[in-house]
């Protein structure tokens, strides 16, 4: 009787408490469905149809048709190969740099307000400033980079090498402006990962005589696991997405088209909204994909030290 | 940490959404009473948007004050490029904005634009107006199937611009037509450039459709047609004759180090640059910007009409410049068409040409002794002008255009026996919905 009042009692409160949470969660909640599903159901539906939006009389319903026309064509597969290289690159990299630039940040004692400030800049850059900058600064008329390489290479570089001209050359500046502009964040994560460590962890195994190297592979890494998967995770999905720089640079010729650039040129440049749509639809369903992977495949905790 | 965000939130949402109902009432409300405001939509020129730049938006603060308090026009700025101002006018006109009235519009759009529904036909009574003392290319590009749907507005071809000294030293007789081949072999000989438009852009497609139309074929060989009856002139012995003058530019070590991204602006670079110059396609404009620049060698530039493909055929200058067009959206046609007649007057069209370089659709404008001042090239221009050939008419010209402009790029290799067959198969998928771009 005693302990029926009391999982009465509990699940009073707890009822309470979910609705408390509902009442609290619920106008964000609406307002996420207002602003995330309605375009995605819009675009779901509309990839349906072959409807150009110049041409709005034509317009046919097709059913899976563009999905189909999409995973034939080449150029699908080649951007998503593209973007792919790209992805891969640029977080591998960003991990690694924005690691160092983290422990950087947590062990320097002087200055360390102005040093956080200046690692940020570049993240608060606009990625299309960014993205304009890099192109400059490898164009063949106005850039310092190949004259930078020449002099430095003392003429071996050729002092005006069209970055832009081929694809294994475009990806350099490509991936290098993502990379300078995103590295800040990655390092701003593993930042919070590297503070929530134990020192006296730390402290314990410099007692035991552990090298650094040591300390990092068996102290540090496997206690900020769960913010390194959550950095990665943030990131490639990001990175997925890349679009100014490649809009800016190259505009996606040299097969350097990423797939929201594909999509942005069905859907925009060709006001083939039907088939925009689909482009974007399979984005979408690649992010979830990648996200899935992450969560289930490598579990990742996204809710944190909440444990 | 979770509840903190929460109220952060809330302010900055609140915020946006105040931000964006208010952009939304002052970006497609309009003016609701009152003297009518017309809204042109420019492509960017000399002038910007100031009122005494001598470009559009000095003609429009001019044809405001005329109209006696009829109208006030408000210039908006399109972006650089073609391409970027079609897309612009496109999300608009697609959304009926009655904020847009008057459009600078790109010849290649008129067809697109008209067979959508986006222009209104031009009213009888302004019909002789407009198309009084034209160049053939500018009453070519502003109609559509037999119809009116746009004022000339300027008119617009390349010339091909060279330096005597270069021209001499190769021992090319510039008074007489030259063709591309003697323009590659004259820099070669000479160590210079021959500055010309291969990124993929809208350029490139001027350049790619001056060679077929100059080799005596087209690109589009039943313009109007459906998207499936369409029928392609690329892959054929003109076509083939084109991208075979492609190969041999990019192969040729003369066209500068990144031919794959060459637009107008870099051409001109390369161009001014003292050592390297030699020859350069490209439109009017240079000649002002060149002057502008203080050029230490403006002397040694001369320019002659656009290079031939074959020594036999005339050559096929491209045709370029902006027509005005009235949105079908607008809430003042009649005000509107007022004003294209007042901004397309021979008086302003002359000022327009002094103000900016961008050329009259008028002949007559360019016999005027100012303009003749100004513009020594005057009279080889308007002879261009006339001789110029429009880009494949169709309304589905920027589907066309980049399926081009990806299969002849890199222009290092295009390959006449395979480019213009591969471009064609592109071509009708691209225009048929089956394939991606």
């Amino acid at each position: 009787m005693s302990t029926r009042t009391v999982e009465n009692h509990l699940s009073d409160r707890a009822r309470d408490e979910r609705r408390l949470g509902w009442r609290l969660a619920g106008p964000a909640f609406v307002i996420m469905i207002l602003v995330t599903f309605y375009p995605i159901l819009q675009a779901v539906y509309t990839s349906l149809f072959k409807y150009r939006l110049t041409d709005p009389d034509q317009r046919e319903f097709v059913f899976l048709r563009n999905y189909g026309i999409i995973l034939t064509d080449p150029l699908w597969w080649r951007a998503f190969g593209t973007t792919t290289l790209i992805t891969v690159v640029t977080v591998v990299v960003e991990l690694v740099l924005g690691f160092a630039i983290a422990l950087a940040m947590e062990k320097v004692i002087y200055g360390r307000g102005l040093l956080r400030t200046i690692v940020l800049i570049p993240y608060s850059i606009i990625t299309v400033v960014s993205a304009f900058s890099w192109f400059y600064a490898f164009a063949t008329d106005t850039g310092f980079v190949d004259p930078l390489l020449n002099k430095l290479s003392f003429g071996l570089f050729p002092a005006d090498f069209d970055w832009f001209g081929g694809f294994w050359s475009a990806m350099v500046p490509i991936c290098i402006s993502e990379i300078w502009k995103t590295t800040p964040f990655m390092s701003l994560l593993l930042l919070a990962g590297l503070t929530q460590i134990d020192s006296a962890m730390e402290e314990a195994a410099v007692v035991d005589g552990a090298t650094w190297g040591e300390r990092l592979r068996k102290v540090i890494l496997p206690n900020m696991k769960s913010q390194i998967m959550v950095a990665l995770l943030f990131r490639t999905l990001d990175a997925f997405r890349i679009f100014d720089n490649i809009f800016i640079m190259t505009a996606g010729s040299h097969d350097t088209s990423s797939l929201s650039l594909v999509a942005y040129n069905q859907t925009i440049s060709r006001t083939e909204v039907g088939l925009g749509s689909a482009v974007s639809v399979l984005l979408f369903c690649c992010v979830v994909i990648i996200a899935m992977i992450f969560v289930k495949g490598f579990r990742v905790d996204l809710a944190g030290g909440r444990k | 940490m979770r509840p903190r965000r929460t109220r952060a939130l809330k302010p900055l949402l609140g915020g946006c959404l105040l931000a964006l109902a208010v952009s939304g009432l002052t970006g497609c409300g309009g003016d609701a009473g009152g003297t009518d405001t017309l809204t042109w939509f420019i492509n960017p020129d000399g002038g910007g948007a100031s009122p005494t730049g001598g470009g559009q938006a000095q003609l429009a603060a001019e044809c405001s004050e005329a109209s006696g308090g009829a109208y006030t026009i408000q210039v908006e700025q399109l972006p650089n490029e073609a391409t970027d101002q079609r897309e612009q006018l496109v999300r608009r006109l697609a959304a009926n904005d009655s904020g847009v009235d008057i459009m600078s519009l790109d010849p290649v759009v008129v067809p697109e634009f008209a067979e959508a529904g986006y222009l209104v036909d031009v009213p009888e009574q302004y019909i002789e107006d407009f198309t009084d003392d034209r160049v053939q290319g500018s009453l070519d590009a502003s109609q559509w199937n037999d119809t009116f749907v746009a004022a000339p507005f300027w008119a617009n071809t390349q010339l091909l611009w060279y330096r005597k000294s270069v021209a001499a030293e190769a021992g090319l007789d510039m008074t007489k037509p030259v063709t591309f081949e003697q323009i590659i072999e004259a820099a070669q000989a000479t160590d210079t450039d021959f500055a010309v438009q291969a990124r993929r852009y809208e350029g490139y497609t001027v350049l790619i459709n001056a060679l077929v139309a100059g080799a005596g074929g087209s690109i589009v060989q039943n313009e109007g047609a459906s998207a499936e009856d369409t029928q392609l002139g690329l892959d054929t012995p003109e076509g083939k004759r084109a991208a075979e003058i492609i190969q041999e530019l990019a192969g040729s070590g003369a066209v500068g180090p990144a031919l794959s991204s060459m637009n107008e602006t870099n051409a001109l670079n390369m161009f001014q640059d003292e050592e390297t110059s030699g020859f350069m396609l490209n439109w009017l404009y240079v000649y002002a910007a060149m002057k502008e620049n203080d050029l230490s060698f403006l002397d040694d530039i001369a320019w002659t009409t656009y290079p031939r493909v074959d020594a036999d055929k005339p050559a096929a200058p491209p045709f370029g410049g902006i027509e005005l067009g009235v949105n079908t959206a607008s809430r003042n046609k009649d005000k509107a068409w007022q004003a294209i007649s007042c901004i397309t007057s021979a008086e302003h069209q002359k000022e327009y040409m002094l103000g900016t370089g961008n050329a009259a659709s008028r002949s007559s404008v360019f016999d005027d002794p100012q303009i003749q001042e100004q513009f020594p090239m005057a009279d080889v221009f308007r002879e261009s002008l006339n001789q110029a050939v429009q880009r494949p008419r169709t309304s589905y010209y920027g589907d066309l255009s980049t399926a081009v402009q990806r299969t002849w790029s890199p222009p290092e290799q295009v390959d006449p026996n395979r480019t213009p067959a591969e471009s064609t198969e592109l071509i009708m998928k691209v225009l048929r919905g089956e394939a991606l771009l």
